[in-house]
């Protein structure tokens, strides 16, 4: 939209958004104290919703937007953004959270998708969009629908790593790969990954996403996010890990500085002591198929 | 690279080439290196106080302001900063790091470095969905430059010994002082060096 010289809702706008929160840590939260308590740990950002992915796995049912009282609550009570998650294909959702003027809208696989084919068509919204992704097809997908900021998927809520691990190794691989094609390489590349031409020959190109890659789900321990950073996260998104542990404060300031520190041993030993009791994990075996959350979205 | 220092040290002066820190704790740090680099300065990511020794500027670049605010004072590095600036070294600010260089702000507490004799306004121009760009006019530039505003700040205003360089609408977005240059925007998010080249020019005389 152009106003007085002004322009919105750009890509670069949306896209640069995300560029200020790398290197950070965006934390759940489902009220304002816990908002508070995230911010003061050093949060670039907090997602608002109205339960941690670990209740709504033991919850059952249809997980839905949060009550716009709730988001509202929640950016009374903080300055840095406020993120929230609309279901997979919820485009009214999505004008919602926009109408609320939260900063960012995850379109996200722990929600219960309400369009079993298509995702929200992001590009014509003001506000930026962060889209989840098991590999690097599905990411540029989600970009090329819009998204101004990928994370990986992992899986949210159980406490396991290795999804988030799986998902960004994916990612990073299939970026380094396409780093050696030639040329004449790209269209049958672009229809092997499911993804638009132009993108695929960007990353050929730059041998990077057009957008910043976060990783999310599974993420409960100082040492899990410095292992995210290290495989090439650009930063971190800690569900269930810091509020269904038995000291979040503690543990919300330790993920901040080993995220902050990831290449430094020593900084992410430091953080990781006396932190008292993670979050309990779930083993990926122990998930029935319908469990899993990162086989959502299309 | 590991090793003796001076050497290096040393073998740099030979060579001319000038290092210039950026603040590496949060943000888009790696932009503003990738700039430097291409303007033949050797970038530093600064995330400790030793890191500040024999740089001949330091960028705090755009993030999230409580973050970084929060990590300088566990790591020292807000009074290594302010001490960095106070014997005369070079500092340029760009949105967050605008925010931190302003002595007060009018929104809640938040540790700030207090170089400038300003007044900022966090999010100034509101929340994400009103992050815009727009060609601004700025002192001694002759043609406007995209300023992209990302849940800017602005000075509200502004106290004796500092210059303002570009506003939007009564709104201050650009200043500088002695040593000190500010942004509210993101040169580093765009094609268009000539802040960066500013900064080295007038700021650091490199």
């Amino acid at each position: 939209m152009a106003e007085n010289g002004q322009l919105t809702g750009t890509f670069r706008v949306k896209s640069g958004m995300a560029q200020m929160l790398k290197g950070g840590v965006i934390m759940d939260v489902v009220d304002a104290e816990q908002a508070r308590i995230a911010e003061e740990a050093g949060a670039v950002a907090v997602m608002a919703l109205e339960r941690v992915p670990a209740d709504i796995r033991a919850d059952g049912g249809v997980a839905r937007m949060s009550d716009p009282e709730k988001i509202v609550e929640i950016q009374e009570s903080v300055t840095i953004p406020v993120m929230a998650k609309a279901r997979i294909g919820h485009f009214v959702e999505a004008q919602i959270l926009e109408a609320l003027e939260v900063d960012y809208i995850d379109e996200s696989e722990v929600l219960t998708p309400a369009d079993e084919k298509h995702h929200i068509d992001k590009a014509g919204f003001e506000v930026p969009f962060v889209c989840g992704a098991t590999n690097l097809g599905e990411a540029l997908r989600r970009i090329g629908e819009g998204a101004a900021m990928i994370r990986s998927k992992g899986e949210a809520g159980t406490g396991n790593v290795v999804e988030a691990v799986r998902h960004m190794r994916a990612i990073v691989g299939g970026i380094r790969r396409l780093g050696a094609l030639e040329h004449e390489e790209m269209m049958t590349e672009a229809k092997n990954l499911g993804a638009p031409y132009e993108l695929v020959r960007w990353v050929v190109e730059n041998g990077r996403l057009p957008v910043v890659l976060f990783t999310a789900g599974g993420i409960a321990t100082p040492a899990d996010a410095a292992l995210m950073m290290q495989l090439g996260a650009d930063g971190v998104f800690v569900g269930s890990g810091i509020f269904k542990s038995g000291d979040p404060a503690t543990r919300a300031r330790a993920i901040v500085k080993a995220t902050t520190h990831f290449k430094d041993a020593k900084a992410v030993a430091e953080a990781s002591r006396g932190l008292g009791v993670a979050m309990v994990g779930r083993e990926m075996g122990d998930l029935a198929e319908g469990e899993r959350l990162a086989t959502r979205g299309w | 690279m590991a090793g003796n220092g001076e050497t290096n040290g040393v073998a740099r002066e030979e060579e001319g080439q000038k290092r210039v820190g950026v603040l590496a704790l949060q943000g888009d740090f790696r932009e503003h290196a990738e700039i430097l680099r291409g303007l033949g300065v050797e970038p530093v990511e600064v995330r400790a106080v030793e890191d500040l020794e024999g740089l001949a500027g330091i960028i705090v670049p755009g993030g999230e302001s409580t973050t970084i605010g929060k990590m300088m004072v566990s790591s020292g590095l807000l009074d290594g900063i302010r001490s960095y600036y106070y014997k005369g070294g070079p500092v340029w600010g760009t949105c967050a790091g605008m925010v931190l260089a302003a002595s007060a702000t009018t929104g809640p507490r938040q540790p700030l470095l207090g170089l400038m004799n300003a007044l900022v306004e966090r999010n100034g121009f509101g929340r994400q969905v009103h992050s815009f760009e727009a060609d601004l006019e700025v002192d001694g530039f002759e043609e406007p430059f995209t300023g992209v505003f990302i849940r800017a700040p602005f000075f509200e205003d502004v106290g004796p010994g500092v210059e303002v360089l570009s506003k939007v609408g009564d709104r201050v977005v650009a200043a500088r002082g002695e040593n000190i240059l500010v942004t509210a925007f993101h040169p580093e998010l765009t094609d268009d060096v000539r802040f960066h080249e500013y900064f080295l020019r007038e700021v650091c005389s490199i």
